[in-house]
């Protein structure tokens, strides 16, 4: 047993709203620069739908994640070392641009220069990779937000596999609800795995899986070989990127900015300690339906005496110890088995864990238009909009036990605390249906439905004064570039000039009308393209 | 040429663009890690339109190098018993071959860059400057192979001789430059844009060769670095 603590999520998808406060200050913290303006290091797809990059569950078509071999063997789905290496020159599974969105913003200068005319102007859209003005806007992170497009094209979900799409086709049938991304730090990342430079790294610590900027040679391979598409490419600096964890938060005790943001508090942050020694064990069980349960095998107790006496020989501070104790992660997804992985069968150990969704049923159940389990409380698990089988093939590689437990236990909660608030009676069947106590029942609602934020965020500083005498020696190689000098860097060089600004903004500006100030300083005036 | 010139270009230039080479290289690696990139634009082009460009382009000028490389430089050809004509032949054939098959691709990744709007938009100027550099080189090179066909249908190698020479001279320290007075301009030309190559290499995004990532293939998988020291 090797014990070490991981830095893990879990979103709880019954409370998401799709309202992309998340990605907004990510976007705005670490992705509005220059070379990165299409990546969003959090996204928030609603399902179904084919995602951002299109289609990226499918590794049929991208290749992402690992395969296990006859021989039982892990291997990249892209290929071994030397089949990668034989691909270094053209990448054949690197998504392109197009495959996320070609970047874009609004020239919306010309409606303030526009010569007068008999239409309105419009600020068209202009690229801002080339500058150029764009025909049209064909997709973006979210483009499928509330259902946006044809059925046609989001039926290409590949988690509708085993399911006849066309009945969710009609307006009574429909479901959706929100998938909000961000890289899974996975225990046994692919990413990490496919850099030819070994410049990706899983940092011992808190197991955030970062990108060294100053070894990355811009191979690309990590760009296809995660199967979540969560690591980027900066077209200008040419380097990956992805997302870092917000680990100057999170060093410092506080959660990720997509956490904090969370308008619904659908966001946990804490610490889990695991058995590194099982990793590859449980990513390589022969049926991909086994993993998950594996993938929990591996989170150890951390009031068990025994694990912490390892933790400690193993260099886990007892802050640390603690934190895991408190963790939100374990409760939700070891002690109540709420939260489920994000496809285990791509065999990466995701570490971002969802709470699946309920459907919307309360009115359904008042009007008694909802067929119920025997107890005639609890709505039969058949009758919720968003089919079992959907969130099976999307959290648990198909096996549709876990998901039926993690629904009927968030049923039963709230049966339960219905007959507590409105009737005013304890009703302890429903709970020992699903197996929970009323003291777990009652932490659960604490967690769930109240989500205090230090119940939501237990998050232990870092240990600067274990790691290196010199905190410069890290500057650099944590994940992103920044705030890296070179970057910033426009001043004569004998080296290739690095520029900071984007294409849309080196377009000529022209000066401001008279008589009209701009909130939005003069970078906002462009010339009409 | 007057001799001066011929000195300064073939004798003294070669150790100059040397020197630059690596030099500027180590200089490079030093100060510019963040900056040492291939500097990919394969996630703004064609996928389909980069297999073939790409793969066209290093794997010919790859073997164009190798070919100079191991032809003039090392004596595998007279280890294997070769007869210099032979040797000739081998290097006219596949120096043409993987000549051609370089200038496809290259010509492919010149014409994308001038295409493309978001690959020409994100290029820099070195990236450019150094395509049309070798494409030139390489043009030079195959202009060659002009001269050398009815040379050497005429069993005449005196000309690969003389490089071979010479080379063997500027590796060695001792170089003679006065070897190269008789050969056809073209030659010259070709090996001056060639040794200039080395002058611009530590400047543009070739340096990713440099790290050509070989360790790939001994390294485990999975990388953990910790930030404790105990």
């Amino acid at each position: 047993m090797k014990v070490r603590a991981q830095f893990a999520l879990i979103f709880n998808l019954d409370k998401c709203i799709g309202c992309h406060t998340c990605s907004v200050t990510c976007k705005n913290t670490w992705t509005s620069r220059k070379g990165v303006e299409y990546v969003w290091f959090n996204n928030v797809e609603t399902k179904p739908g084919i995602g951002y990059p299109q289609n990226w569950e499918d590794q049929a078509q991208w290749s992402g994640g690992w395969i296990r071999k006859k021989n039982g063997k892990l291997s990249l789905r892209q290929g071994g070392r030397v089949a990668e290496l034989i691909q270094i020159f053209a990448n054949p599974a690197l998504p392109e641009i197009q495959d996320y969105y070609e970047p874009f913003t609004f020239n919306y200068a010309h409606l303030v220069n526009a010569p007068e005319s008999e239409a309105a102007p419009t600020a068209r859209p202009v690229s801002q990779v080339s500058g150029r003005t764009m025909d049209k806007v064909t997709w973006g992170p979210n483009w499928e937000d509330e259902q946006g497009g044809p059925f046609e094209q989001r039926s290409r979900d590949s988690n509708f596999r085993e399911i006849d799409t066309r009945i969710y086709k009609g307006f009574r049938e429909t479901f959706h609800f929100y998938l909000p991304r961000i890289c899974n730090h996975c225990l046994n990342p692919a990413c990490v795995a496919a850099c030819p430079s070994g410049a990706i790294y899983k940092r011992e610590e808190e197991g955030l899986v970062l990108v060294d900027q100053d070894r990355c040679r811009g191979w690309r391979f990590c760009i296809s070989a995660c199967p979540y598409k969560k690591v980027y490419f900066n077209w200008e600096s040419g380097k990956s990127e992805k997302c870092i964890g917000c680990y100057p938060r999170v060093e410092s005790g506080m959660p990720t900015i997509c956490s904090e943001t969370c308008v619904g508090k659908i966001r946990y942050n804490g610490i889990i300690l695991y058995d590194a020694d099982r990793i590859s064990e449980a990513a390589g069980m022969e049926d991909e339906k086994d993993i998950y349960e594996k993938h929990l095998s591996l989170f150890l107790d951390p009031n068990d005496p025994e694990v912490i006496e390892q933790a400690r020989k193993d260099g886990i501070p007892n802050d640390w110890i603690d934190a895991a104790q408190r963790s939100p992660i374990y409760k939700i997804a070891v002690d109540w088995r709420l939260a489920l992985p994000l496809h285990p069968e791509f065999r990466t150990l995701p570490m971002i864990w969802y709470v699946p969704p309920m459907s919307p049923i309360q009115s359904e159940i008042d009007q008694g238009s909802l067929p119920t389990q025997a107890d005639g409380v609890l709505p039969d698990l058949s009758a919720l909009r968003i089919p079992v089988r959907y969130l099976a093939n999307l959290l648990t590689a198909g096996d549709e036990r876990p998901v039926r437990l993690a629904l009927r236990r968030l049923l039963a909660l709230r049966s339960y605390q219905r007959m507590k608030a409105v009737e005013g009676k304890i009703d302890l069947k429903v709970l020992e249906e699903v197996g929970l106590s009323e003291s777990q029942a009652a932490e659960m609602y604490r967690y769930l439905a109240i989500a205090k934020y230090e119940d939501r965020f237990v998050i232990p500083t870092s240990h600067v004064e274990n790691s290196l005498k010199s905190a410069h020696a890290h500057q650099g190689k944590d994940g992103f570039s920044f705030d890296n000098p070179k970057t910033g860097v426009s001043k004569p060089s004998l080296f290739p000039k690095r520029r900071t600004e984007t294409a849309v903004e080196n377009e000529t500006a022209v000066a401001r009308p008279a008589g009209l100030s701009s909130p939005l300083g003069t970078t906002f005036w462009k010339k009409p393209l | 040429m007057n001799s001066t010139w011929n000195l300064i270009f073939f004798g003294v230039y070669p150790y100059l663009a040397g020197t630059v080479f690596l030099v500027g290289s180590i200089l490079r690696y030093e100060f510019d890690q963040a900056g040492w990139s291939t500097y990919s634009t394969q996630l703004l082009a064609s996928r389909r339109y980069m297999m073939w460009a790409s793969n066209l382009w290093h794997i010919g000028i790859l073997l164009v190098f190798l070919g100079h490389f191991a032809g003039m430089l090392t004596p595998v050809f007279e280890w294997m018993h070769v007869p210099v004509v032979m040797h000739q032949w081998i290097a006219f054939t596949a120096g043409t071959t993987f000549g051609v098959i370089a200038m496809i691709g290259g010509l492919m990744l010149l014409l994308r860059r001038y295409v493309n709007p978001a690959v020409r938009a994100a290029g820099r100027f070195s990236d450019l400057f150094i395509l049309v550099w070798l494409l030139v080189t390489l043009g030079l090179g195959l202009g060659t192979q002009a001269i050398t066909l009815p040379d050497l249908l005429h069993g005449n190698v005196a000309n690969m001789d003389i490089f071979r020479a010479y080379l063997e001279g500027l590796a060695t320290f001792r170089p003679h430059p006065e070897l190269l007075m008789k050969i056809p301009i073209v030659f010259k030309v070709h090996m001056l844009f060639g040794m200039t190559v080395f002058l611009l290499f530590p400047f543009t995004r070739l340096v990713h060769i440099w790290t050509v990532p070989l360790n790939y293939l001994v390294r485990r998988y999975e990388v953990v670095r910790a930030r404790r020291t105990a």
